[in-house]
């Protein structure tokens, strides 16, 4: 398009057709994205600033986090309903744990911070181990199974709190985890960079990477090609649940509490984030570095309505609106690539 | 509503008979279906007759497919005319074109598994009063339609617990709920067995002779022959010539749809016998309708059949040493050594490869790029990774080499599984034997549903592993395959072996007489 003149040479029906054929190849977030850049930036002019566009980023972050875990869960075939569990679990038992090491012993910061962090993310990433028992070796849906988790997951929290935010953490924590920055860049950024170049190797440079995409591709064929479908299942859920606490310990040191009632939007949003970046949701297919700028998508869009002064309330309705506009895009992607193929 | 939509087709065919065949019962003029990028039907021209069965014939992707999708209102045509006893009809629905009398039978089964035979037949027409359901009536019903095509199933009977062959029984059953004046039949005998592909044909000769006309899509010659009257040959979406069942000869039937002359589908090949591969004694696998008792010997060098009726235990029992089966009892010896508990990794590492009969639900990724569906099951060893990390590039040449060497087309090995044609599907499969080396291949039922230019390949492709020294077990229930490529055979019967033939003794004769319970006497 850029070597040619779009207002003279190409009609509308090529256009369309040029639409049609992007839109097959590379899902619906393309589009989104510029209709929401185009939609904010015209209703507040601090929108496409650097600062803000930082801004969005070091919030999403957490969000990305959880949602690389997720797309994991949805490329098996399966989804992981209580990620948003996981991170308040996590945050309840990291800070626990942190508080009193610290309490005992003020003076070893680190080690207090090294102990909370440990326990934090084996606390959350338990929930994950339960998720792929259930899943893979007693046949459990996954959606049955992590709903049924998000309640133990919860309620556990709840109990070990009695429901008041947990605080007592070395000031350190926060200050490095929730608020450092290095290069004008925050902490978490970093952490997530990190986890996402982990990932992507993981997934694309490893054979148990291409292990997950075969198990949601066909699970059967997996089986027949000598793959342990079991194991893969259960490390994926594990893997899920570990990306969900290392969110879940960010987002407490960004707090500075731990909170039993922290990442209850997680779920619907991580899912949104995967479905809107192409992940299916019957299994095998979904990019990655999609799914990090579907995350960041929805970092966007909220960002945007925050500056627009949109109700957060409003915000939510906006939100699942996307989620169900994302999904209805994937069923009509299909229907064009099977008329396509043909 | 019901009771209208069965006498009525009679009825419009009695008038035919009485206004004479001036008309045939179903014409095409210049039918033509476009998607984008694509013809896939190309001013076709097809007439079909009172009381015949015509075959259409064609490679995968001619266009047969298209043409009876649209006749049976699955799909609305781009331009062209459909005439139905000279009238021009526009099919907007299945629905539509079955109250007109047009039933089709497709390969892919529209059956709810969770529901009774008798609830699939009369799915969106149950018999109902003052608005209930009238399940007695509807079972009663669903029986006399049953009996009349003496298929021994009792309609009460959950379609997820009944065979492959026995829910095409109850598909082709769904069709016979209104009286169809045309019968669509898209390769019904894939999953049949002899016994009830021959009750299908006599079945198929009664509606002959009652004036039903029959589309039939086959990919088998012998069927052809046996119940074709006229031949019409689809290539490129293209009408090619409509000619008489009876006396072409093969040879010209294959050269008109491949456009070119095609030798032997069977190649000759030469048997080695070497060293045994497989040994197994006495295998029983757990369960009702399982492996009960079988012996068998594999040597590296030659192709052994497993024949015998669908639920036979034949693919069960390569399945069990495979490890994707549990065993109950029996001793396997894999080149030489005793393998107590087959686990598939393991037996793949040992060099056993099997291949599933069922692409789409066992063998393929669908959604997945051709070159991961290849590599698929050698990702563990170099030089498809060290173990851990994999080789990309390694990968990317080895699977663009084995596209090459099988033909795929299109030749895009980044291209999903699922676009491919049935052919190619299939080629997926077989270059997935050819990732690392194995000792032992088994396949099962290679050549279903691929048209008569891959089956070639296919069977050229077993000939040559054979020939390289590789122990090749070909489980099939297509007859002249085992007849053509084996020089042992086993014939399976319910879970035991029921004979075991080689050489000059592997006739139809010698084998069918097998398939059945030998008389006490």
């Amino acid at each position: 398009m850029s070597d040619q003149n779009p207002s003279s040479s190409i009609s509308p029906g090529r256009l369309a057709e040029m639409s049609k054929r992007l839109f097959v190849k590379l899902g619906i977030l393309p589009f989104l994205l510029v209709i929401a850049i185009i939609v904010f930036a015209s209703m507040s002019e601090n929108f496409l600033t650097g600062r803000n566009l930082m801004n969005v980023l070091r919030q999403s972050v957490y969000l990305m986090i959880v949602s690389m875990g997720q797309m994991l869960a949805l490329l098996t075939g399966g989804f992981d309903l209580s990620v948003g569990t996981i991170l308040a679990l996590t945050s309840v038992v990291g800070a626990l744990v942190m508080a009193s090491v610290y309490a005992a012993m003020p003076d070893a910061i680190w080690l207090a911070i090294a102990l909370g962090c440990i326990a934090g993310v084996a606390a959350g990433t338990l929930i994950g181990v339960c998720n792929g028992i259930g899943v893979a070796f007693f046949g459990v849906s996954p959606f049955m199974m992590s709903l049924g988790m998000t309640s133990v997951g919860f309620g556990v929290a709840l109990f070990l709190t009695g429901g008041t935010p947990v605080y007592g953490m070395p000031q350190a924590f926060g200050d490095i985890f929730g608020f450092g920055t290095l290069f004008g860049i925050h902490s978490p950024i970093y952490v997530a960079a990190i986890i996402a170049v982990l990932l992507f190797v993981f997934l694309y440079r490893t054979r148990f990477g291409r292990y997950i995409y075969a198990v949601g591709g066909n699970l059967k064929a997996a089986q027949l090609s000598g793959i342990n479908t079991r194991s893969t299942l259960l490390w994926t859920y594990v893997l899920c649940a570990a990306l969900a606490a290392v969110a879940g310990m960010l987002l407490t040191a960004r707090l500075d509490t731990g909170e039993a009632n922290i990442g209850a939007s997680m779920p619907l949003q991580s899912i949104a984030a995967c479905v809107i970046a192409g992940v299916s949701l019957r299994g095998g297919v979904g990019r990655m570095e999609n799914v990090v700028l579907g995350a960041l998508f929805i970092g966007l869009v909220q960002n945007g309505m925050n500056l627009a002064r949109i109700e957060s309330y409003l915000q939510t309705v906006v939100l699942g609106g996307l989620l169900i506009l994302a999904v209805i895009a994937d069923q009509i992607r299909l229907r064009y690539v099977a008329s396509l193929k043909d | 509503m019901t009771d209208k939509a069965r006498v009525s087709p009679a009825q419009r065919l009695e008038g035919d008979a009485h206004s004479s065949n001036a008309h045939p019962l179903l014409q095409t003029v210049n039918l033509t279906k476009d998607y984008p990028g694509v013809r896939a039907l190309d001013n076709m021209n097809f007439e079909l007759r009172h009381g015949e069965v015509h075959v259409l014939f064609g490679e995968n992707g001619a266009g047969k497919s298209t043409l009876i999708s649209m006749l049976a209102g699955a799909n609305t045509p781009t331009s062209g005319k459909i005439l139905y006893n000279g009238q021009e009809v526009h099919l907007a629905s299945v629905h539509e074109a079955r109250e007109l009398g047009i039933s089709a039978v497709f390969q892919e089964f529209s059956l709810i598994p969770q529901m009774t035979i008798a609830e699939n037949m009369f799915l969106g027409a149950e018999p109902t009063r003052g608005g209930l359901l009238q399940p007695g009536q509807q079972r009663a019903k669903a029986e006399a339609i049953l009996q009349d095509l003496d298929f021994h199933l009792a309609p009460g009977r959950r379609v997820d617990h009944l065979t492959r062959a026995e829910q095409q029984m109850v598909e082709i059953a769904k069709a016979f709920r209104t009286e169809p004046s045309v019968l669509i039949l898209d390769e019904p005998t894939a999953s049949l067995t002899n016994h009830e592909t021959e009750q299908l044909f006599r079945l198929v000769n009664r509606l002959k002779e009652r004036g039903v006309g029959i589309i039939y899509i086959t990919h088998r010659m012998a069927e052809i022959r046996e119940i074709g009257d006229r031949i019409t040959i689809l290539r490129d979406g293209k009408y090619i010539d409509t000619v008489d069942a009876k006396t072409t000869s093969d040879d010209d039937l294959v050269t008109l749809m491949t456009g070119r002359v095609v030798g032997q589908i069977f190649p000759k090949v030469k048997f080695n016998p070497g060293e045994i591969i497989l040994q197994v004694d006495d295998l029983h696998t757990p369960g009702a309708g399982g492996v009960n008792g079988a012996s068998v010997t594999v040597r590296r060098g030659e192709i052994v059949g497993f024949a015998g009726l669908v639920g036979s235990g034949k693919s069960k029992f390569a399945q069990a040493c495979f490890g994707s089966l549990a065993i109950e009892s029996g001793k396997i010896r894999f080149k030489g050594e005793a393998v107590v508990k087959p686990k598939t990794r393991d037996m793949l590492r040992r060099g056993f490869m099997y291949l599933p009969s069922d692409r789409r639900s066992d063998g393929l990724m669908m959604m997945r790029p051709a070159r991961e569906n290849i590599s698929t099951a050698s990702l563990d060893v170099p030089p498809f990774s060290n173990g851990i990390f994999l080789n990309r590039r390694a990968e990317k040449k080895i699977t663009s080499d084995l596209a090459d060497q099988l033909n795929l087309s299109p030749r895009k090995i980044e291209r999903e599984a699922g676009q491919f044609s049935g052919g190619n599907q299939q080629k997926l499969m077989l270059a997935r034997s050819l990732t690392r080396t194995f000792d032992l291949i088994v396949f099962d039922e290679p050549t279903v549903g691929v048209d008569v230019g891959t089956r070639a390949a296919i069977y050229a492709f077993i000939a040559e592993l054979c020939e390289q020294g590789v122990a090749i077990v070909l489980i099939s229930s297509d007859l002249p395959e085992i007849l053509h490529l084996t020089n042992r055979a086993y014939v399976f019967y319910r879970g035991k072996i029921q004979a075991e033939l080689a050489d000059d003794e592997i006739t139809e004769n010698n084998l069918l007489s097998h398939f059945f319970e030998r008389e006490a006497a």
